[in-house]
């Protein structure tokens, strides 16, 4: 690994963080995303707005209200506390849990769009063909949902990588822990260190250039329906 | 084993109520225009809908009734969608390993070669599925439905989203079906044409009631069923038996109340087949008409007399063991008194022919 003169403890630790959110993230959303997908429950309008807030809200009043969910004196972060020993708020764990809200709608739309494209159609024939409902799923609206899968991971992926306001209000900046990328840089800022925050942000200019032209080309080429 | 019914399906606009017993083999065709509930009801049996009231069974086995629902993956019936819904992330192969891999062991399996065969599916296992006709997808979507292994096969209006010759394509195939496979087959339709060629027994479905049902050729010979079929396609379907060409192109098939003699037929002597003669293709006169270029003329005695509303009657006619139906104008049907048991001759047009026995004819 050649010097380029920066820490890049940061990298590593953006990739792990935006990585594990990614994956975790879209694993969990995929319930959610087939229930808004099939659902004719009322409250779908509902479930569906407070599930799209992370995309209007600024980071901060997000991270605010992480925040105050995470401290030690409330149900959850209590609970943490006496689970581990440590706290939510400040660490690795914590920062995983605030990224997967935060990039919660970036998961579940594309989801979402993707099953209602699939529709029911596919999964009744395969119910005659003695496809039990989780069967189904596997067998044939996840892998017809391919593209869906591919946009939620990089997106959320992606989104993650970006993330600033809600790092700062719940991770804050500790080295190891909680210093992502965007901090990082936000820091050699700071410092006037702005051939460390050029390096930084050119990479990171680069990175996700790369990955989103890789998964645009993957995505053309990906067998199944269109997403939307 | 036996499929039967009593079920009850509401929707904002019409509702579905229908009760039957499907026989244990053959296939019975649902035929009405669109809107009649047909699909509805091969939904509600599948058990893809789950709104529906009432009691479906299979032999003692009961599917749902109030409190019991079997969901439709533990039925055990074979579905061929209208729109075949193939799955498009698996080529053909794939498509027919999906079913053969959760086929539930009842007795024989078929062979997915056999079937495959039959279907004439070699060339195309491994196409994707993009790349097929609507013909070729609708003979996967069949062969998939059988090697899924089903203890009843439900059709839904199979050839409707085909062109004609898709249509001729798969016909031959669907015949094969009804005489080979072993299981019940509810086949939907609003096509005469195919409810003469595939039918075994008819259930004639109006506005979510059955208006009409039993053996084909007593549905189809039967003047007052004429309003439910549409005038236009009355007919009755009789069974018959190549018997000869002839040097000069035409092929001979005997019927029980004699002969046809048709524009060559392509099939061996000894051949059974069945034919259809529209209602209107059927002229009647009281004497045998002589220096007439119609071939087929032939002594019948009226049976029944059906006066119509408008200018039209039909009458019944008993040709052998058959009976036919011929549409004529009220009045000449005055002018030449014709009422049961009156003889006469029926000169028969022209006719339609098919593969295969007429149900409830054959050989029994």
């Amino acid at each position: 690994m050649p010097d380029l003169g920066v820490d890049l403890g940061p990298v590593w630790l953006t990739l792990k963080l935006a990585g594990l959110v990614a994956v975790i993230l879209v694993a969990l959303a995929t319930p959610l995303a087939w229930w808004l997908a099939h659902t004719r429950v009322r409250a779908r309008p509902v479930i569906e707005a407070v599930t799209a807030l992370p995309l209007v809200l600024p980071p901060t009043v997000l991270g605010f209200y992480i925040l105050v969910l995470f401290a030690p004196d409330t149900a959850l972060g209590g609970l943490w506390v006496r689970a581990t020993g440590t706290t939510l708020t400040f660490s690795f764990t914590g920062l995983v849990l605030a990224s997967m809200l935060y990039s919660l709608p970036f998961a579940v739309q594309p989801l979402q769009a993707a099953f209602e494209a699939v529709g029911r159609a596919p999964l009744e024939a395969a119910a005659t063909l003695g496809a039990g409902p989780r069967d189904a799923f596997f067998s044939v609206a996840a892998p017809m949902a391919l593209r869906g899968y591919l946009t939620a991971l990089v997106l959320s992926f992606a989104h993650t990588v970006g993330e600033f306001g809600v790092v700062l209000m719940v991770g804050g900046n500790i080295p190891g822990k909680t210093r992502v990328l965007s901090i990082a840089i936000y820091e050699h800022v700071e410092t006037l260190d702005y051939a460390g925050a050029q390096t930084l942000s050119a990479g990171l200019l680069v990175f996700s250039f790369v990955v989103l032209l890789a998964v645009y080309t993957l995505n053309r080429r990906a067998p199944g329906r269109a997403l939307r | 084993m036996s499929l039967s019914f009593d079920i009850a399906l509401c929707f904002p606009d019409f509702a579905l109520q229908v009760a039957a017993e499907l026989p244990a083999r053959g296939l019975t065709v649902l035929f009405g225009p669109s809107g009649s509930g047909k699909s509805s009801l091969l939904r509600v049996l599948a058990g893809l809908e789950r709104g529906a009231e009432g009691r479906v069974s299979f032999g003692g086995e009961i599917w749902q009734d109030g409190r019991r629902f079997l969901p439709p993956h533990r039925r055990g019936v074979g579905y061929v969608f209208q729109d075949a819904r193939l799955f498009p992330h698996l080529d053909v192969q794939g498509n027919l390993d999906y079913a053969v891999r959760r086929a539930r062991g009842r007795g024989a399996r078929p062979d997915p070669d056999v079937v495959g065969a039959a279907l004439g599916l070699g060339p195309l296992m491994r196409r994707q599925v993009a790349q097929l006709s609507g013909g070729q997808r609708q003979r996967v979507a069949i062969a998939r439905a059988l090697l899924s292994c089903p203890r009843v096969l439900l059709m839904d209006e199979p050839l409707s989203a085909l062109d004609a010759a898709a249509r001729a394509e798969i016909l031959p195939h669907i015949e094969a079906l009804r005489d080979a496979a072993g299981v019940p087959i509810l086949y939907v339709t609003h096509s005469a044409e195919e409810l003469a060629r595939l039918a075994d027994r008819v259930m004639i479905l109006r506005d979510g009631c059955v208006r009409r049902e039993g053996p084909l050729a007593e549905v189809l010979s039967d003047p007052d069923a004429i309003p439910a079929l549409g005038v236009r396609e009355a007919g009755a379907v009789l069974p018959a038996t190549l018997s000869a060409h002839t040097g000069d192109g035409l092929s001979v098939l005997s019927i029980s109340g004699g002969e046809l003699v048709l524009p060559r037929v392509e099939a061996d002597p000894g051949a059974r087949l069945r034919v259809r003669i529209h209602a209107h293709e059927v002229i009647v006169a009281r004497r045998r008409p002589s220096a007439l270029s119609a071939l087929n003329i032939l002594p019948a005695t009226v049976t029944q007399v059906r006066l119509g509303e408008g200018p039209g009657a039909a009458v019944q006619l008993r040709l052998g063991e058959d009976l036919i139906l011929a549409r004529i104008t009220r009045r000449s049907a005055l002018a030449l008194g014709l009422a049961p048991g009156v003889d006469c001759y029926a000169i028969v047009k022209s006719v339609a022919v098919a593969q295969g026995d007429v149900g409830g004819f054959s050989g029994e």
